[in-house]
């Protein structure tokens, strides 16, 4: 196998509607990205960034895909670690699946990030973070509240 | 939650989380290679995995890649791990993963 991936799934009592815009609103990305927020207007082609508080630039990239509110992909390159930037690109995408339930409908929100290289770090360094910014986005959509408010 | 612990509760089952930890995105024949588990208990685990929420799998030309999906998990932790507790844990972690290194 020559790349690195992860998929990782979580279930949220939401609408896909909500979903998307909470990946793509700029202060919605901002209450549960631990101190980040994401800018981009979100069409093919249209640049992409995740930004820290303080105004410097984490991540940037490209959309590759928008789908609106079923699927959206990202070309996506670490902008603040030498080693991580020497990667290249990373691809992001973000699938959301309506899923019937017994009383209301479920979202499923499948992140699939993976690099053309093995052992990559990047992937290695963005799997740690991605559990625990799922976990607030769906604290944060069915309760109102997130988790982690910074990074811990 | 109740399927995450019951997924869990089993070292067959936890054993393949293990071997997706090690190496995530493997067809059923990587996952039984060198298991003293037949095939159809392989598949069978994996179904209670999947149901579960811990593996999640994608299809990839004509394989089916099986990933390790720690959201469930990592739920459980922030359930009952208070954020200023955390950086304590992974202190004492490390200084069991040290201590239990040195030993051998």
């Amino acid at each position: 196998m020559s790349n690195s991936t992860f998929v990782y799934v979580t279930y949220i009592k939401t609408t896909p509607e909500r979903l998307w815009s909470a990946l793509t609103d700029r202060d919605f990305t901002r209450q549960y990205w631990l101190g980040a927020h994401c800018e981009s207007d979100w069409k093919p082609g249209s640049s992409w960034k995740l930004s820290f508080e303080d105004g410097r630039v984490a991540d940037s990239g490209e959309i590759v895909e928008a789908d609106p509110p079923r699927r959206l992909a990202i070309k996506w390159r670490n902008q603040w670690s030498p080693e991580l930037n020497a990667e290249g690109y990373s691809l992001c995408t973000f699938e959301i699946e309506t899923v019937p339930g017994d009383n209301s409908d479920a979202v499923k929100l499948s992140v699939i990030h993976s690099i053309d290289r093995p052992e990559s770090a990047f992937i290695k360094a963005v799997s740690g973070g991605w559990p625990r910014i799922l976990s607030n986005l769906k604290s944060l959509l069915e309760t109102g509240s997130v988790v982690l408010p910074k990074k811990a | 939650m109740d399927e995450v612990f019951k997924a869990l509760a089993d070292a067959s089952r936890r054993s393949l989380l293990d071997r997706l930890h090690a190496k995530n995105g493997q067809t059923l024949n990587e996952l039984c290679e060198g298991l003293a588990m037949t095939r159809q208990a392989v598949t069978k685990h994996l179904v209670i995995l999947e149901e579960a929420n811990l593996v999640t799998t994608r299809r990839q030309g004509r394989e089916k890649l099986h990933y390790l999906n720690p959201v469930p998990i990592h739920q459980i932790g922030e359930r009952w791990i208070r954020k200023f507790e955390r950086g304590k844990l992974t202190a004492l972690s490390e200084l069991k993963r040290r201590l239990e290194s040195e030993e051998k």
